[in-house]
């Protein structure tokens, strides 16, 4: 079990979530694949903390997934919000704000 | 005595290394057909359920990089809590139809979104081989940290060094909640207040009424009574239900 190994993984995994985000024009999808970024991030957090020998690393992975969860409730809220005034949750049709 | 012991050693040191590189790329298989499928299915659902699949995987690998407190964690958060939230989402929308995925609002966003990944990836790639860091092996001696249990050395970390995070991240959620609440709950009362008032004032003048003075309740519902089951049962025997409950 070598370090990169779970290095490469986590960043095929970060880049499949970034085609997600860029690619998908549904907003529940684009949380999902931010939820695979975080995932990677997750997977890098606990080897490079294998790696050291400390368990600071799944202490920080513990934490994203915590920050995860409350970004989850947030952006869900969002979306419903957005699905109550649009009836759409397509994320090209939010543009309200563009100038 | 010693050559055949550290030979025996070896070799149970091959069969590990190699039942988790087994183990390894039976996850990786599982988390990147999960992670591809949740970019590329066209139903949200089937999307939400090839996350569960991703985040199952990576369960396993946090198993086999000794992480089992983040392993349960991981099961139970974000396929237990996370997952249904979205199905939840999905299904409360009802946005769980098909994507259209030939009608592309912007010209050219996915291939230029499945570029941009490929970039990055191939950013990745190169300066891992171009330097020689993050190639060492990782320890096989035992679980991180000295002795006890992984889940005792969380808890000791958390407790004693990370424990300003730890707090933060409590308030972190009690926010996140309260943003939630307030971000999804329906703004009835002040969108529609003069009707909803009128509404709700109109029934309850005669019920507040009623309570005030203790002898019209039990007439008026003497005098509704006959009333309500006049229209009831009037078309089948009208007089005959009626001279009961005068009688009575």
């Amino acid at each position: 079990m070598y370090l990169n190994q779970f290095l490469f993984l986590a960043a095929f995994l970060f880049c499949v979530g970034v085609y997600g985000v860029l690619a998908r024009k549904n907003a529940v999808l684009v949380l999902m694949s931010i939820e695979l970024i975080l995932n990677a991030v997750n997977i890098n957090l606990v080897a490079f903390g294998l790696f050291r020998e400390s368990v600071a690393g799944q202490v920080f992975a513990l934490f994203v997934i915590a920050v995860a969860a409350a970004e989850v409730g947030v952006g869900l809220a969002i979306v419903i919000l957005i699905y109550r005034n649009r009836h759409s949750i397509d994320l090209t049709e939010v543009d309200m704000m563009k100038g | 005595m010693t050559p055949a012991l550290s030979i025996t050693a070896t070799a149970i040191l091959a069969v590990a290394t190699k039942v988790d590189i087994a183990v390894f790329a039976a996850c990786v298989v599982i988390v990147l057909c999960g992670a591809i499928g949740v970019v590329v299915s066209r139903n949200p659902v089937h999307a939400a359920l090839f996350l569960v699949l991703t985040l199952f995987g990576m369960a396993v690998l946090f198993v086999a990089q000794e992480a089992h407190f983040l392993a349960a964690v991981q099961v139970i958060v974000y396929a237990g809590a996370i997952v249904v939230l979205f199905l939840f989402v999905i299904m409360l929308l009802g946005v769980d139809r098909e994507e259209n995925v030939m009608a592309e609002p912007l010209r050219g966003q996915r291939p230029l979104a499945f570029l941009l990944g490929a970039i990055a990836l191939a950013e990745i790639f190169l300066l891992a081989q171009g330097t020689q860091w993050a190639t060492g092996a990782t320890q096989v001696a035992g679980p991180a940290g000295g002795p006890g249990s992984n889940v005792e050395k969380l808890a000791r970390v958390i407790f004693t060094r990370y424990l300003l995070a730890f707090e933060v991240t409590s308030v972190l959620l009690v926010i996140a909640v309260v943003g939630a609440v307030v971000l999804a709950r329906r703004y009835e009362t002040t969108a529609t207040e003069s009707p909803a008032a009128a509404q709700v004032e109109e029934p309850q003048s005669p019920r507040s009424e009623a309570p005030l003075s203790a002898a019209p309740p039990p007439a008026a519902p003497d005098e509704s009574h006959p009333d309500e089951s006049h229209p009831d049962e009037s078309q089948p025997a009208g007089e005959p239900d009626a001279a009961p409950s005068g009688a009575r």
